[in-house]
Parts: C-alpha cells; sequence; structure tokens
C-alpha cells in the first residue's frame, strides 16, 4: 500500500484518541517479581522450572519468527526485553498513539498452565501485585488484569474476590488452552466470581494443555501454529455457547483478545445451522447460539483482517457488529497493530471513534 | 424396499440434470458384507474375535443422530442409513437426474489402531463396494478407503484400485493421525498425482486427539461443529508443509467442510503468510492462490442462514467460480425440502456448480465421459 493511500485513511487533522485493550508487559528480570513471592516458590523456580505440558521447560514449542515475538525496535536501549520499560513504551506507543487507557496483558510464566496448581496460585498473586506496583502505580493510564490460576478454581476464585474491588483491574485473563474446554462446568466458579465482581472475563490467545492445536495432530510450523488461534477461539466459543455457560450466567460478559475477526459470522452462522438440528442433545440451550454470543461476547480488534478491499472489512464488521469491536495494538509484538493503519477501509470518524475507545470506554466503564 | 417412509417423503429433491454429486455416503451394512473379502487370517480373526459383532459406526456419526440420515431418508427394520442402493437410487440419484455420483464410505475400517487390520477391512470395503455399488449402477463411482496411517500399505491399495477408473479419488478423514500435510503421508500424494486421483478430505475423526486444540468437548454437536475447524488447520497443513509445491498437479477436495469460513480462512492465512513466509521459503504463492488452484469444496452443508447470498459471497471472496462442487452429502440431513443448491444462483455459476467443475477436479470422470460419447 502506498504512503499516499495511507495518509488518505487518516487525515492529519484527526486526532487520535487510543483505548488499547492488549498490551504486553514484560521483567526487566525474573527478580522483579521476588518481593511478591513467597521464598519457597522462588526457589522452586530456580530448582525445578516451569512445569508445563510441553516439550521446553524454558522455551516454547514452535519458536516464533523474530525474538520474543516483538517488534524490533521494541528493544529497551537500557536492556530487558521488549515491553519491560515503561518509559520506551510511553514514548514509543502510549504518547504518540494517543493512548489514554492501556490493559496489560502479561502472558510470561503461563501461571494458569502450570501443573503444580500451588505454584500457578502463588504465581498468579504475585504477578498480579507486581502489575500495580510496577506499572499502575507509575503510569496512571495503565490497568492491570486480573491473572487467575484457573485450573485450582477455589484459588482462582480467591484472587478474583480479592482483586475486585480494585478499580485498577478491568478484566480477568484467561488463556484459551485449559485443561478442558473453558465452557466446562469445573470453570463455572470462575464466571460465576467474574459476574459477582462484575468484570469480563479476557481469553486471550495462549495458554498450554497438552492438545495439539489441531483435531488431527501437531503442527510443524510457527505459521501453523500461529493461524491456529483462530481455531481454539472458536472452539473456547463453541463450549461457552454449548455448555450452556451463557444460559447459566446472562451477565457474564466474554472478550475474545487477539483471535482476529474474519471467523465469527461463520461460526456463528454453523452454530446456528447445527443446533437446529441437533438442539434435542443439549435442550439447556434456550435458544440459538449466536444469540448469546451477540449479547455477551466482545471482540479485540488486532490482528486486523485485510480482506480483498475495504468494503469487504466493513462488510465484516457489519456481520460482527460495530459495538462489538474493542481496539488492541497488541504492543510491543510483531504483528503490533497501529491505530492510524490498521482499518484498510474508508471509516468515517464517528465509526473510527467507535472502534478505537467508544466501545472500549463503555465496555469497561472507562 | 426402500423403505415405507418414502410415502411420506414430503418434497423429493429437485432435478439437476447432469448433476455430479460428489458426496453420497454407502454404508456397511455390517461386518458380514465383508467377510467374503477377507484373506484367511482375517476371516479367523473375524470369527475369534466375534469382529463380526461390533458395530464400526464413527463417533463422527451416531447412527441415530439427526444430522447422520434426513428423516424421510430412513430405512425400515433398523437398517442402517445410506446401506440401500435401491433406497438411494429412489432418494437422489433418479430425482435429482444425476450423471454420476460420488460413493464416500465412511466405515470404522480407516481408523483401527493396527495398521494390519485398517488395511484388510479397507480393502474388503473396497472390494464390496466395487461389487454391490459400482457394477450395479454405472452412474457410480467411489473414492478409495485406505489405512492413512500407514503409507506403504496406504499406496499398495491405492494402486490395486489404480486401473478401475470408476475410483476417482482417494478418501482420508480431516482428523487422523497426523496433520495432513506432513511428509511422511507424500508417498500416498505421490501415487495420487501420478494416478489422477484427487485426495478427498471428508469430515470426520479418528480421535487419537481432542476434537480442538480447547480439549475433549462434551457434546456431540460441538464435535461436528469443530469439523470446519479441522479442514482449516489441515488446508494451513498442506499449504505450509510445502505439498502443492512438491506434488503440483495435486487436487484436495475439501468435503462437508461448512463452506462459510473460507473467507476468514484466506484472509488470515494470506496475512500470516505475509508475516511469517521466511520460515516457509517453498510456499512461494499466498494462500489464497494455492487453494485457488488446487482445493475444491463440496457445497452441503452451507452454513449461513442466507445461502444463496452466502454462496455469491464466497465466489466474490475467493475470486473463483470453479472451487465449489454440488454435493447433498445423502443420506445426512443438511438440507430440508427439494432444494439441494440454493436457487437464484447466476446461470453460469450454477453449471460451473452443478457439473463443469467436478469435470474440471477429477480426470477420471472425464475419461468415463469421454467413453460414453465414443460408445454412443
Amino acid at each position: 500500500m502506498s504512503t499516499l493511500e495511507l495518509e488518505r485513511n487518516t487525515p492529519a487533522r484527526y486526532k487520535l484518541r487510543v483505548i488499547d485493550c492488549d498490551i504486553h508487559p514484560a521483567m526487566t528480570s525474573w527478580t522483579e517479581v521476588h518481593p511478591y513471592l513467597e521464598k519457597r516458590w522462588i526457589d522452586h523456580l530456580s530448582v525445578y522450572g516451569s512445569h508445563l505440558r510441553h516439550a521446553f521447560s524454558e522455551a516454547l514449542s514452535h519458536p516464533r519468527m523474530s525474538p520474543d515475538a516483538a517488534r524490533i525496535d521494541a528493544y529497551p536501549d537500557e536492556g530487558g526485553p521488549p515491553g519491560s520499560s515503561l518509559e520506551l513504551m510511553r514514548t514509543q506507543h502510549l504518547d504518540p498513539n494517543g493512548v489514554e487507557v492501556g490493559m496489560l496483558i502479561p502472558l510470561r510464566w503461563n501461571p494458569g498452565s502450570q501443573r503444580n496448581l500451588d505454584f500457578g496460585a502463588a504465581l498468579t498473586r504475585a504477578m498480579n501485585t507486581w502489575q500495580i506496583e510496577r506499572w499502575v502505580k507509575q503510569e496512571p493510564r495503565l490497568r492491570a488484569s486480573v491473572l487467575v490460576a484457573q485450573e485450582d478454581t477455589v484459588a482462582a476464585v480467591a484472587e478474583i474476590d480479592a482483586r475486585g474491588g480494585d478499580p485498577n483491574f478491568t478484566q480477568i485473563l484467561i488463556l484459551p488452552r485449559t485443561d478442558e474446554p473453558l465452557g466446562r462446568r469445573r470453570y463455572w466458579p470462575i464466571f460465576e466470581a467474574a459476574v459477582r465482581n462484575n468484570l469480563p472475563i479476557t481469553i486471550h490467545v495462549g495458554g498450554t494443555n497438552g492438545h495439539p492445536s489441531t483435531g488431527g495432530g501437531w503442527a510443524s510450523y510457527y505459521m501453523e501454529e500461529h493461524h491456529s488461534v483462530a481455531q481454539t477461539m472458536q472452539a473456547v466459543l463453541t463450549s461457552l455457547v454449548f455448555e450452556g455457560v451463557f444460559e447459566r450466567f446472562p451477565a457474564l460478559r466474554i472478550v475474545i483478545m487477539e483471535g482476529g475477526l474474519g471467523w465469527i459470522p461463520s461460526i456463528k452462522a454453523r452454530m446456528d445451522k447445527h443446533w437446529s438440528r441437533l438442539r434435542s442433545e443439549v435442550p439447556h440451550l434456550k435458544r440459538p447460539p449466536s444469540e448469546y454470543i451477540d449479547e455477551q461476547v466482545w471482540f479485540s480488534t488486532q490482528p486486523m483482517e485485510e480482506p480483498g478491499s475495504g468494503a469487504e472489512l466493513i462488510d465484516l464488521f457489519d456481520r460482527i457488529g460495530w459495538d462489538r469491536l474493542l481496539f488492541s495494538t497488541d504492543y510491543p509484538h510483531w504483528d503490533f497493530d497501529d491505530p492510524r493503519y490498521a482499518f484498510k477501509a474508508n471509516l468515517t470518524e464517528a465509526q473510527r471513534d467507535q472502534l478505537l475507545h467508544g466501545n472500549s470506554r463503555r465496555f469497561y466503564g472507562l | 424396499m426402500v423403505g415405507n417412509r418414502q410415502e411420506a417423503l414430503r418434497d423429493p429433491v429437485r432435478s439437476y440434470p447432469g448433476a455430479i454429486d460428489c458426496d453420497l455416503h454407502p454404508a456397511v451394512p455390517g461386518m458380514s458384507a465383508l467377510v467374503p473379502y477377507l484373506d484367511d487370517y482375517w476371516r479367523e480373526m473375524v470369527a475369534v474375535r466375534a469382529l463380526d459383532r461390533l458395530n464400526l459406526s464413527l463417533t463422527s456419526y451416531p447412527q441415530n443422530a439427526p444430522l447422520s440420515c434426513r428423516p424421510d431418508w430412513a430405512l425400515d427394520q433398523g437398517r442402517k442409513p445410506g446401506s440401500s442402493l435401491a433406497a438411494m437410487q429412489a432418494h437422489i440419484l433418479k430425482p435429482c437426474q444425476s450423471r454420476f455420483g460420488i460413493l464416500n464410505c465412511l466405515y470404522g475400517a480407516q481408523v483401527f489402531h493396527s495398521e494390519d487390520m485398517a488395511a484388510a477391512f479397507c480393502r474388503a470395503a473396497n472390494d464390496w463396494i466395487r461389487d454391490e455399488w459400482l457394477n450395479r449402477d454405472p452412474r457410480l463411482r467411489a473414492s478409495i478407503m485406505i489405512p492413512a496411517h500407514n503409507t506403504e500399505l496406504a499406496v499398495a491399495e491405492i494402486e490395486r484400485r489404480a486401473d478401475d477408473d470408476r475410483f476417482v479419488q482417494i478418501l482420508m478423514l480431516v482428523s487422523g493421525e497426523t496433520t495432513l500435510g506432513r511428509r511422511q503421508l507424500w508417498p500416498i500424494y505421490q501415487a495420487a498425482e501420478r494416478l489422477g486421483l484427487p485426495i478427498g478430505v471428508h469430515a470426520g475423526s479418528a480421535y487419537r486427539y481432542a476434537p480442538t486444540a480447547a480439549g475433549w468437548s462434551s457434546y456431540y454437536v460441538e464435535d461436528y461443529i469443530a469439523q470446519s475447524c479441522a479442514f482449516e488447520s489441515q488446508l494451513q497443513s498442506l499449504i505450509s508443509e510445502g505439498v502443492f509445491a512438491k506434488f503440483p498437479g495435486l487436487k484436495v477436495v475439501a468435503i462437508e467442510s461448512g463452506l462459510t469460513w473460507l473467507s476468514g480462512f484466506i484472509w488470515r492465512a494470506d496475512k500470516t503468510w505475509k508475516g511469517v513466509r521466511a520460515e516457509v521459503p517453498w510456499v512461494t504463492r499466498a494462500p489464497s492462490e494455492i487453494i485457488r488452484n488446487h482445493v475444491r469444496f463440496t457445497v452441503q452443508p452451507i452454513d449461513a442462514p442466507d445461502e444463496r447470498d452466502a454462496l455469491l459471497r464466497l465466489t466474490d471472496h475467493l475470486k473463483s467460480d470453479e472451487l465449489l462442487l454440488f454435493s447433498t452429502d445423502y443420506p445426512h440431513w443438511q438440507f430440508d425440502g427439494d432444494v439441494a443448491l440454493p436457487d437464484g444462483l447466476p446461470d453460469s455459476l450454477f453449471r460451473k456448480i452443478v457439473s463443469e467443475n467436478a469435470l474440471a477436479t477429477y480426470p477420471r470422470l472425464a475419461k468415463a465421459d469421454h467413453a460414453l460419447e465414443v460408445a454412443q
């Protein structure tokens, strides 16, 4: 795409106002979290490492195509991984991109997937405090997410209740590759706690549960594994619908984060069609699946879809529902969406405002 | 003979003269039908282990689930849906006025853990299809059932059928033991390319793994919905591993995939490829272009409330009218009433879907067509 077109898409006079629902903070060093972690677990990690359901103790099964899956320009001069410097986050992202509110999504250590449940729960507590102390207290534009050890429901509910009264936390974070599909009853106390604390549950790409990314075996390449998040999100949504989670918890709000958007109309139609044929198996569903999704599920925008034309993108938004879309950048990851150029379509200013900050402001009550 | 529900048949399926129906499901009525085709060893195994008492219906298609059989296509006396040729003729081939129908037999033979057992029963099932179906109705063609998890045995079975032009395709389940692009499967693709046989990938799982990355779901309806995601993953696998770069003449037909996921798939696959193509330097064309050149899709089911608009939209997004193949998915219950293909499609698209695209996809059909013309 030529520079000319990019400039036409976002007039220079347009003042960017952004609420970014997906920013990944990192630790300069693991010791940053030590003040919030019992000595037992500091020792545990140094001796036994991260104990997950995959082959490498310290690495991902599918190495990314860039170090730390990051933008190459996101490494702080003073050292440390991308996302670890608040100063760089300000000068590179928050200030120039007009970010009024940025939501932190910490992914390091994958606490919810830890096979040692006590260790996972201790990590979530420590990393939740770390978000507040290291980030939110230093930068009023930032908000934290409640990490939970979802396989230990009791610990997860306790942590949600402990943080629920703190307005610095705007959502509960769960990674979609849970031990069982997320709609299964073992997770319902978490949904109950979310509703009780009026916090949405954000499902952000990630997690390890020992299941391959496809029903037909393991992906070889990162290109496949990266693509598979769209299928995983469809599976999670299917589970939440057909287990009756939305029927049981009508006040529950779910955000699907970083799953892409192109699959949403088709999976809703597929659910409706085959539910109408097989509904005798799931009598606890009282309405077509798409109705629950339209009322209780939102979607973050990054990585933005790039169909053949702007008109096709507008048509996609029409079919998803404009009010369902929450802007996100995924800073500092390689597939970062720039708010100026992410939407390759001719949007009106009102549409742009709605997507970049209006929907999120209303959704999160900011 | 055809089943007393025929009288209750509300709307006989409309005629699509000359249609090539790319997805018909004949059912093995019981293992006893296959015993005559087994060798001594396997006959003994059937006797000693009472294998003939096993019902090898797949978990992917429970025999009595509403989706597995349209009510007016059910057979009497508890016979398996799809197990009667006479019923298939009366229910679908005759009213549709199909020129050809391609049989895709979904049966447990493909999924036995024992590779030898799978090979023996696939071979027997292919023999049985030849004798009981192909030899009895000149409109019928069939897909070759193979033990896909043993490449050597699979290729042997393909070659055994190669001289019979009525076998027009190789059948694999979308979820088997490995992702479909893996190099261990390439000898199958090599044979397919050499012999002019597309690879028909049909919905269904051998359940070697949970249906999705999210784990084991509770309900059948969830499993069925997840089939479309399995197709997405397998297309990504075939593309990423470079199968189409290695076998430029290979065609893959996605059967009973649901279709409407394709738009989102090509957008995402193309964008991902642009970002990380350095990992797969053999993928030199965008995934959407590879799909246009190599992959075809049977039309039923169409996962959309507005089926006609959905097909037009898809044709638009994919920038091609050559990808869709007519299918009824008999006896699966996908469409209601008499309309197997939505009304109101432009004439040229209608003709392409009903027969032209299939003739271009299956070289062996064109051969048979030619033979018919010569005979006339």
